[in-house]
């Protein structure tokens, strides 16, 4: 059974590891800083070279990175709830999708990045809106109905998404295809999303017994007292912006929303209320270290962190399938 | 004294099929109530409404003297607990976290289940038979077993109220007999009120202290089951003759 000093030392154990990451990537790179160097930029006290790397550099981009890796597994999370569906991740209703067409298509008008930006967290919240109006139709959405419509939507932006690449110049190209695959180099402030995500969690926290039972099923949720289609609109509602401030910041990074809270449910089981901040934590940890080694693995050149996430996600999710205790006390 | 459930002039419908027209009827404290009819009746529909889960077409519900809009969900979680038909296990969980959740209408938003949460869920899954169960997940119960488990989360949740739909479904003999015994105590001891849906008339005869039989079109009959169960009404129920057999005193149906 859960209890409360449990959580709260998974959560602790999380953070310093969540911590840790952040020390890696204000460390590592072309121009190595130690740890008390570190302390030193951060209080400011120092203008030496280093110092300017990491707080001008390292420090916005890893915390980007972190506030990203939370928002799309907190996002994760939350859709799998929502859809009862353990393989959902946050892009399964066209998110992604509609935040690429937008970002893309500013891009092939040239406009500045902030635009893009802004093209992206606009098309993201399209799609969701076009996914959710679609699949109420009549009022009633099932899960299969929105997750059917949700697919849909994703197919079409993806032919959007090609259309768009072939009839790009060549010279954009690279950009486009970096930010398809989801990359960090862009990251212009990590605020937003760092903002996104505290509210998130503050949001999702309160409710998270109930989620619980949302698990369950929507009769057996109601007959507990829960308040089903306002809790299913407010997670929808919280799990797309959580997505689209993500995608917003660095593209769409793949397999961190699907493999991060599935690992942490095989590690501590299925109760929102650890949960939920656990894989915030554990999915910001993953995405700082992956692009981290995305920047230094083959330096100068950088690599998109995307690519990063899903060659480390695959394999560990094909082992997690095959070995999976679905028959095993825990 | 105020009923526990009060029904009054309750129409309820699915679509163009009507379940029931005018239903009226109350349930006492300790009083026991077996729903029958053929299938696609609406049994379950009904049920649902008695729950306050579903709007009725017309007419009025009250628990313990308010409607479910009076009382709110949280109030009314904590008066009536449904068993719903066929459970959802998307996720991993283990048996007693699964018997937790009828403590969720107890808590409040920042509570955990504490140490008293635990023995009464412990206690409910000791009334079913699945004592020193409380760690295996329940992916590895057998339908039987989850049933059980379903009734245990309801024994947990400490209701005025029982709504069960088939809670003898996937169910042995024995713990079909140990369900409606415990049911009974309940009822008995606790005062509770039980609303179950049934297909087993002889089980409704011996187990329930009320019918109601569902006839479809909106044709209800509710009273004693000494009163309502009649070769007749329950041949014009199934559709199909049934013979009344007497032995030792008791009464019996089978298929003629």
């Amino acid at each position: 059974m859960p209890t409360r000093r449990r959580a709260l030392l998974v959560i602790l154990l999380l953070a310093l590891v969540g911590l840790a990451s952040l020390v890696v990537a204000l460390a590592a790179g072309s121009l190595p800083v130690s740890a008390a160097d570190i302390g030193r930029a951060l209080l400011g006290d120092t203008a030496e070279m280093a110092a300017e790397v990491v707080r001008e550099l390292r420090l916005p981009r890893a915390t980007a990175a972190f506030a990203c890796g939370g928002l799309l597994a907190l996002a994760g999370a939350l859709m799998q709830v929502l859809l009862r569906n353990p393989l959902a991740d946050p892009y399964v209703l066209g998110i992604s999708g509609g935040a690429a067409v937008g970002a893309l298509a500013a891009m092939l008008f040239g406009l500045p990045l902030l635009l893009v930006n802004g093209g992206a967290f606009a098309g993201a919240l399209g799609a969701t809106l076009l996914v959710f109006g679609l699949a109420r139709g009549d009022g009633s959405w099932t899960q299969t109905r929105l997750l059917l419509t949700g697919v849909i939507v994703a197919a079409g932006c993806g032919a959007a998404v090609a259309l768009i690449l072939s009839i790009a110049p060549e010279n954009q190209l690279r950009g486009m295809l970096f930010w398809l695959m989801g990359d960090l180099s862009h990251a212009v402030t990590p605020w937003p999303a760092l903002a996104m995500l505290a509210l998130g969690l503050m949001a999702a926290l309160p409710f998270s017994r109930d989620l619980n039972l949302l698990a369950r099923g929507d009769l057996t949720a109601r007959a507990l007292g829960v308040p089903v289609s306002r809790l299913r609109g407010g997670v929808y509602v919280l799990a797309a912006l959580a997505t689209a401030a993500a995608v917003t910041t660095t593209g769409s990074v793949g397999f961190v929303g699907l493999i991060v809270p599935h690992l942490v449910r095989l590690a501590i089981g299925n109760d929102q209320r650890v949960l939920l901040p656990a894989a915030a934590l554990a999915g910001g940890a993953l995405l700082t270290l992956a692009d981290t080694l995305a920047r230094t693995v083959v330096a100068p050149q950088q690599l998109p962190v995307g690519v990063l996430t899903a060659l480390i996600g695959v394999p560990v999710f094909l082992y997690l399938l095959t070995r999976s205790p679905r028959g095993g006390a825990s | 004294m105020t009923a526990l459930l009060s029904v009054r002039d309750l129409d309820v419908n699915i679509g163009a099929v009507r379940v029931s027209a005018g239903l009226g009827f109350d349930l006492a404290a300790g009083e026991r109530l077996a729903i029958l009819g053929r299938n696609g009746t609406g049994k379950t529909t009904l049920l649902t409404t008695l729950a306050g889960l579903r709007e009725a077409e017309a007419g009025s519900i009250a628990l313990c003297g308010e409607s479910y809009a009076a009382l709110g969900a949280r109030r009314a979680a904590q008066l009536r607990g449904l068993l719903p038909q066929g459970h959802l296990d998307a996720f991993q969980s283990t048996v007693l976290e699964t018997a937790l959740i009828g403590r969720h209408p107890h808590l409040g938003r920042w509570h955990w289940e504490g140490k008293e949460d635990e023995r009464i869920a412990r206690e409910a899954l000791a009334a079913v038979d699945l004592a020193g169960l409380g760690g295996r997940e329940v992916h590895t119960l057998s339908g039987g077993e989850r049933q059980r488990l379903a009734i245990a989360a309801l024994l947990a949740q400490r209701p005025q109220l029982y709504l069960l739909d088939e809670p003898l479904a996937h169910l042995d003999l024995n713990h079909q007999i140990a369900v409606l015994e415990l049911l009974s105590r309940r009822a008995r001891g606790d005062g509770v009120g039980i609303v179950m849906v049934l297909h087993d008339i002889n089980l409704a005869l011996r187990h329930a202290d009320r019918a109601l039989l569902l006839f479809g079109e909106g044709r209800t009959l509710e009273g004693p089951v000494a009163e309502v169960l009649t070769a007749e009404s329950l041949s014009r129920l199934y559709g199909h003759p049934l013979r009344e057999m007497r032995d030792d005193g008791a009464r019996y149906f089978v298929p003629a």
